[in-house]
């Protein structure tokens, strides 16, 4: 678009590109406060974008999570109400997989005051917080858990000294691999690792067990048969019917000491807590806006009465009112864009870092990317809005007159 | 030293005069009214040099402004380069003061900001047009005030006298019918002073039409004519050959 100077009669002109330029001088004049301006609305950009893309990788991998998890329950036994422990029966596991909907059962049984050791040589009070736990074939199954070394027990290795280690208490006894035959010092006895499981996510204490057989429990240390938990899933729409009759069926005597649990509620409780937390994060990231906004109304208001001089110099040039206006609402926007950009950038870095920090999938939703740079550019026209229509309305000879 | 370059006549103009004020008055409203201009006629011709001189509160600047269409006379006529300028809209006037007056200011008014050439060519900014060829146009105006080894300073780094050489050239840059000049040189020494006038009266020499504002009786004495003025009415019009 090049045209020499126009010789017409018609008004004063101005190409965007040189209002661009115009309104991009008080920046560069005043590079300082420019900078603060930009920085109260990035931060509250910032804030924003951070939030919703937190809360959406995050809620990803809960939701994700909660459905894995939709139809598992636990049933353990709970103290009576005098504070008595009681124990499950050892019918337990055949009573609760009679149970039309439930489609798996594993029963596990806690071997208190026995540790896994590394070597016979190791001292005893460094147990490295390893439980050993018997269970039977059916757990990877019910828990979905995976091998990710070697095999999980099966009825031949029940009755056998063998071992499947967690995948954290692997990690602490320093066994990455199964190449060559590894045995452990389990209650004095030398047990053989045949399997080193993945970690289980859905029931996380599991990957600090090791696991044998009930057999060898019974056999090695004298294990009653009464499980210390049992572990079930359901047809998904059965659930809560499932957890109905699962105390009398587990204990028919006494079915109020058997505690039935489903491992969703946390979760549940989870997504709720954040959502709560997303509500008062966005309305800081909101406030924070405002008063980034309000920063750059207050930065463009001074501006506007700093620069008295320079606007009656330019109507004096050929300014018109609306060259004047624009010229600082362009100004006040481009503080904004500056700041929405940079908001979004800084928002958008902290969800990544946090995701992959959190191992979930980084999700941030469009919505909070374009409207990350939309409110700024809203709050940057309308904090400019004022400020400008005053410099406008400056009467050119009272601008020339304040010196 | 001012280098040779096409004098500014403006083609389009008819031999008619560059500025015509009839019976301009400028009231404030007050109680009762401020009368700053009472009745003022004057018709100013291309290539003159015009000194309007009169002591403070006497009028002057309001009648530069009225001139300048800073500001619409309450009653009367303004016609600049014989466009009556009472009827047109705020962007009308705004082109006309791009394209057909140039300001000097006594405080120079230059943007810290932006070097004398980007300065000089912002006096083209609200005609339009490529920047390529404002600052081209720019040069030559920087050129003909002697301030070429100048163009990338900023105005910090000049003195006064150069800060307002570079103002006069913003106002020529354009070619305008008429250059304003207000108190130009009411801030500088009078040595600076009256090497800034005897430029004024080099590019009037070459065509351009000037009119300039003072309280400066030696100054005043030093222009073509002479137009006093005196509460708001013009008490003398004398000329002399220059």
């Amino acid at each position: 678009m090049i045209r020499g100077p126009a010789r017409d009669g018609s008004g004063s002109r101005l190409s965007r590109r040189d209002l661009l330029r115009v309104g991009s001088l008080g920046l560069r004049n005043r590079r300082l406060r420019a900078s603060l301006s930009v920085l109260g609305i990035s931060i509250g950009i910032a804030a924003i974008v951070g939030v919703l893309g937190i809360s959406q990788s995050s809620k990803s991998g809960l939701l994700n999570e909660l459905g894995r998890l939709g139809n598992l329950l636990t049933v353990g036994p709970s103290s009576t109400a005098f504070g008595q422990p009681t124990e499950l029966p050892t019918t337990a596991e055949g009573m609760a997989s009679r149970v039309g909907p439930v489609t798996n059962v594993t029963e596990i049984g806690a071997i208190s005051n026995i540790y896994v050791y590394r070597s016979s040589l190791v001292p005893a009070n460094d147990t490295l917080g390893i439980s050993l736990t018997a269970t039977d074939a059916t757990f990877p199954a019910t828990l979905g858990a995976s091998v990710a070394h070697g095999t999980f027990l099966n009825a031949a290795t029940a009755r056998y000294p063998a071992v499947v280690l967690g995948a954290e208490a692997a990690s602490l006894l320093g066994i990455n691999n199964l190449t060559n035959p590894t045995q452990v010092w389990i209650g004095g006895h030398w047990f053989t690792v045949v399997g080193i499981l993945n970690p289980v996510q859905l029931v996380s204490q599991m990957d600090s067990m090791a696991f044998i057989g009930f057999p060898i429990a019974e056999h090695d240390f004298g294990f009653d048969g009464h499980p210390t938990g049992l572990y079930l899933r359901s047809v998904p729409s059965q659930v809560n019917e499932v957890a109905a009759v699962l105390p009398p069926t587990v204990n028919p005597a006494n079915p109020s000491v058997v505690a039935v649990n489903f491992p969703s509620d946390i979760l549940k409780a989870e997504l709720v807590t954040k959502g709560a937390y997303n509500g008062l994060l966005l309305g800081l990231g909101a406030i924070a806006l405002l008063v980034g906004g309000v920063g750059i109304a207050n930065v463009m208001v001074i501006s506007v009465l700093e620069r008295r001089s320079e606007i009656g110099l330019r109507r004096a040039l050929g300014a018109s009112r609306r060259h004047v206006a624009q010229q600082f609402l362009v100004e006040a926007l481009l503080l904004s864009v500056v700041g929405g950009v940079a908001g979004t950038v800084i928002g958008a870095l902290a969800t990544v870092v946090y995701a992959i920090s959190q191992h979930q999938l980084v999700q941030i939703p469009d919505l909070a990317l374009y409207g990350g740079v939309g409110a700024a550019l809203a709050t940057g026209a309308i904090a400019g809005l004022y400020p400008s229509m005053r410099a406008a309305r400056l009467s050119p000879t009272e601008a020339l007159r304040a010196v | 030293m001012i280098v040779a370059v096409p004098a500014p006549v403006d083609e389009a103009a008819p031999p008619a005069p560059v500025l015509e004020l009839i019976d301009v008055v400028k009231e404030y409203p007050g109680d009762p009214p401020v009368v700053a201009l009472g009745s003022v006629s004057l018709r100013i011709d291309q290539g003159e040099l015009v000194a309007i001189v009169g002591p403070s509160g006497s009028g002057k600047s309001t009648l530069l402004h009225v001139i300048g269409t800073l500001e619409r006379p309450t009653r009367g006529v303004v016609r600049v380069a014989g466009e009556d300028t009472s009827t047109m809209s705020d962007t009308q006037l705004s082109g006309l003061r791009a394209r057909r007056l140039g300001f000097v200011f006594q405080q120079f008014f230059l943007l810290d900001g932006l070097s004398v050439l980007d300065n000089v060519a912002d006096g083209l900014l609200y005609r339009g047009g490529h920047i390529a060829e404002r600052r081209r146009l720019a040069e030559a105006a920087i050129e003909r005030v002697g301030l070429d080894h100048r163009v990338d300073h900023r105005p910090n780094q000049l003195s006064g006298g150069e800060q307002q050489r570079t103002a006069i050239a913003r106002a020529l840059a354009g070619r305008p019918a008429l250059v304003m000049a207000d108190e130009p040189t009411g801030n500088l020494d009078s040595a600076t002073g009256a090497s800034l006038l005897e430029l004024l009266r080099e590019l009037h020499r070459e065509g351009t039409t000037i009119v300039l504002i003072t309280h400066d009786l030696d100054v005043a004495a030093a222009m073509q004519r002479r137009v006093e003025i005196r509460d708001g009415r013009i008490v003398g019009d004398t000329r002399t050959g220059s």
